[in-house]
C-alpha cells in the first residue's frame, strides 16, 4: 500500500463534508463512451443521478446498463483491454482523475452483486472485512459496526445469536442481505446494486426491496434490474437503456405511465426485451 | 412401473404415460448392466484383496521381530545388525524431521508459485510455460534428483553448513561437523521433489475460487494483496491443506533420492548437518544384504512406515473435512 492510499487527500474522499441531500447532479455522466477492445458498448451516455434517491437502470440484456454501473467504481478495470472516452464525476470530481485512488474510490462506493458473494468466513468477519483492510483493529468499533450494519440490512434479529457461524450457512436471501450489510460497513455514500434480487425468491426479494427503500435515506442508490415491477416499486428515477444508448430517463412514475419514447413503452409493456 | 400399455392407451384424452420398452429389449439392457456391475465389483474387490495380501505378507514377515523386540524396537536408539540389536527411534525421527523440513521449505515457495500461476500477474502464455516447467519437475526420476543432489547440494551444504556450524554451532540444530550427506541435504532435495505436488494442487484450488469473491473484495476497496491474503487464500485453504498433506506423505515415503543423500546413519543427533536416516531409505539400503532376524526387523520398520503415512493421511483427511465444512455451500 502506498502512503497516498492512507491519506484522505484524494478529493473523492471528502464527499461527505459538503454533502447536499437531494443534490440533483450528484453523479454526472458526460458523453461517456466505453469500449471492450475495439467493440464500443456505450455510445455517449449523458445523465445525472441525484443523491439519496434510488435510480433504476433498466433495459434488455446487453444494453450496457451493468457496464455503466460497473464504471462508477471502476470495477471494469479488472478486465484487460477496456478503454473509455468522456467523463464520470461524483460530486464534481472526475473519478478518472489521476489524483483519485481507485482503492479510496471503491471504499466510498458500496457494491452488491447479482450473485451474493459472502466470503467463506463468519458472518461477523464478513462485515468487519472492509474495516480490517483499512488497518482498523478496534474490537469495540467492530462490534458496533456489525450490529449497525446487520440492523440496517434487516438481518440482525435473524443472525444475532450466530454471528460467529460461517456466512455460508445462511439462506440465499440472508446471504444477499449480508452482502448489503458488508457493502455499507465502510459507510459509503453510494450503493451500486447489480441485479441484486435476480437469484432470490419472491419473499427474499420483497425483503431486499424493503431494505432498499430504507437505505435510500442514507445512501445514493443505483440499481440495475431486469424486473420492471421492481424498478417501478423501488426507484425514484428510471433510465432506460437500449443497445448502448440511453433512450430515456426521468421520474419513475412518468416513465412507467407516460413514456416519451416508443421504444421505452414497448419495453416496459413487455413487447420486447 | 405397473401400468401396462393397454391401460395407458385406455386413458385417452390425458397425456399418454410413457411405456417401458418391450420385454426382450429390457432384458438385454439389464444383462449389459449386470455385466458392468460384475466387472466393477470385481475390480473394487481385487483392490481390497491386494491390500490385505500386501499387509498380510509384511505382517507375517515382521512377526518374529515384533515378537522378539516388542515396543523396544520403536523406542530403541541402537541399530546394530551384527549384534542383533534393533531400535528405530532415530530413523523414525529422521523420517518425520526430513519431511517436515522439506515441507517448511516447499510450502511457502509452492504457494507463491501457485498464486503467480492462478492470479493474473503475468500474461497467460508465460503462466502456461511456468506451469509446464513446474510440472516437469515431477517427471524427473528420483534417482536423478539423487545424483543432482550429490553433485550440487552436497558441496553446497558442506560449505554453507561449515559456516553455519562455525558461527551458530552452539545451537544444537547447527552443530558441526558439516558432513555433506545430512538431514538438511535430503530435505532440500525433498523440498524440490514435493514442490510440483504443492504447486499443482494449490493452483487448482486457487483457480477454483469463484471470481465473484475476488470482485467482492476489490469492490470493498481491497488491494490485490489484501484480496489474496484475506479472501482468496482462505477460500482455497482446503485445497492448500490437501496439497500439503499429500506432499508430506510423498516426502515420508520417498526412497531413492533420500537414500543417496541422507548419509544413512542411525545415530541420534539434533543437528541438521549430521547424517541421519529415514525408514524408507533404511529399507532400501539394508534389505539386499539382510539375513535372518534383520529381514524381520526391516519388515517391522516397514509396518511402522505404513502406520506413519496412514496416521498422516487420516489426520490430513480430518483437517480437510473440517475446512471443507467451513466453506461448504460456496459455489
Amino acid at each position: 500500500m502506498t502512503s497516498e492510499e492512507n491519506q484522505p487527500s484524494s478529493r473523492t474522499l471528502e464527499l461527505t463534508d459538503d454533502f447536499v441531500p437531494g443534490e440533483s447532479n450528484f453523479i454526472k455522466v458526460d458523453d461517456f463512451k466505453f469500449y471492450y477492445g475495439e467493440k464500443r458498448v456505450l455510445h455517449g451516455i449523458t445523465l445525472e443521478i441525484p443523491s439519496r434517491k434510488v435510480t433504476a437502470f433498466i433495459g434488455p440484456s446487453g444494453c450496457g446498463k451493468s457496464t455503466l454501473l460497473r464504471n462508477f467504481n471502476r470495477m471494469n478495470e479488472l478486465i484487460p483491454g477496456i478503454r473509455h472516452e468522456g467523463d464520470i464525476t461524483i460530486h464534481g470530481t472526475s473519478i478518472f482523475d489521476p489524483s483519485v485512488e481507485i482503492i479510496a474510490l471503491r471504499r466510498r462506493i458500496g457494491m452488491v452483486f447479482q450473485k451474493s458473494n459472502p466470503f467463506p468466513m463468519s458472518i461477523y468477519e464478513n462485515i468487519v472485512y472492509p474495516l480490517r483492510i483499512t488497518g482498523e483493529r478496534n474490537k469495540a468499533l467492530f462490534d458496533e459496526t456489525v450490529e449497525r450494519c446487520l440492523r440496517s440490512a434487516a438481518l440482525w434479529d435473524e443472525v444475532k445469536d450466530r454471528l460467529h457461524d460461517s456466512a455460508l450457512g445462511l439462506s440465499g436471501g440472508q446471504m444477499q442481505r449480508l452482502c448489503i450489510a458488508r457493502a455499507v460497513a465502510s459507510r459509503p455514500e453510494i450503493l451500486l446494486m447489480d441485479e441484486p434480487c435476480s437469484a432470490l425468491d419472491p419473499i427474499a426479494t420483497a425483503k431486499v426491496e424493503e431494505l432498499i427503500m430504507e437505505l435510500k435515506k442514507d445512501f445514493t442508490i443505483v440499481i440495475v434490474t431486469h424486473n420492471m415491477q421492481q424498478a417501478s416499486r423501488v426507484s425514484d428515477l428510471t433510465a432506460f437503456f437500449y443497445l448502448g444508448n440511453l433512450i430515456e430517463m426521468g421520474d419513475t412514475r412518468s416513465i412507467f405511465t407516460n413514456p416519451a419514447k416508443k421504444q421505452t413503452e414497448e419495453y416496459i409493456t413487455g413487447r420486447f426485451g | 412401473m405397473t401400468l401396462s400399455a393397454e391401460e395407458s392407451v385406455a386413458d385417452e384424452g390425458r397425456h399418454p404415460i410413457p411405456v417401458l420398452p418391450d420385454a426382450p429389449v429390457r432384458r438385454e439392457y439389464r444383462r449389459r448392466f449386470d455385466l458392468l456391475r460384475a466387472v466393477s465389483w470385481l475390480a473394487s474387490a481385487s483392490v481390497v484383496v491386494l491390500l490385505v495380501f500386501i499387509l498380510g505378507e509384511i505382517l507375517t514377515k515382521a512377526f518374529p521381530a515384533v515378537h522378539r523386540f516388542g515396543l523396544g524396537f520403536v523406542t530403541g536408539i541402537q541399530w546394530s545388525p551384527n549384534r542383533d540389536v534393533f531400535g528405530v527411534l532415530p530413523v523414525i525421527l529422521g523420517t518425520v524431521e526430513s519431511s517436515l523440513l522439506a515441507l517448511a521449505l516447499a510450502l511457502p515457495l509452492g504457494l507463491a508459485i501457485a498464486l503467480f500461476l492462478s492470479e493474473n500477474f503475468l500474461p497467460d502464455s508465460v503462466r502456461q510455460a511456468i506451469r509446464f516447467v513446474v510440472e516437469l519437475l515431477a517427471a524427473i526420476p528420483s534417482v536423478v534428483y539423487g545424483l543432482w543432489g550429490i553433485f550440487v547440494i552436497i558441496p553446497l551444504v558442506q560449505s554453507l553448513g561449515g559456516l553455519l556450524a562455525r558461527h551458530l554451532g552452539f545451537i544444537p540444530l547447527f552443530e558441526g561437523p558439516a558432513y555433506g550427506n545430512s538431514l538438511l541435504t535430503a530435505s532440500l532435495v525433498l523440498a524440490l521433489m514435493v514442490l510440483p505436488t504443492i504447486t499443482a494442487i494449490s493452483r487448482t484450488a486457487l483457480v477454483a475460487v469463484p471470481n465473484s469473491l475476488r470482485e467482492g473484495a476489490y469492490a470493498l476497496g481491497a488491494t490485490r494483496w489484501e484480496a489474496i491474503l484475506g479472501v482468496i487464500i482462505p477460500t482455497a485453504a482446503p485445497g492448500i491443506v490437501a496439497s500439503t498433506i499429500l506432499a508430506f506423505g510423498r516426502a515420508m515415503g520417498e526412497t531413492m533420492a533420500v537414500a543417496m543423500l541422507i548419509g544413512n546413519s542411525q545415530r541420534l543427533s539434533w543437528s541438521l548437518l549430521s547424517p541421519s536416516n529415514t525408514l524408507a531409505a533404511l529399507l532400501a539400503n539394508q534389505f539386499a544384504e539382510a539375513e535372518g532376524i534383520q529381514i524381520n526387523a526391516l519388515m517391522y520398520a516397514a509396518i511402522l512406515l505404513v502406520l506413519l503415512t496412514l496416521v498422516v493421511n487420516m489426520a490430513g483427511e480430518a483437517v480437510l473435512r473440517r475446512t471443507q465444512k467451513a466453506t461448504a455451500g460456496l459455489a
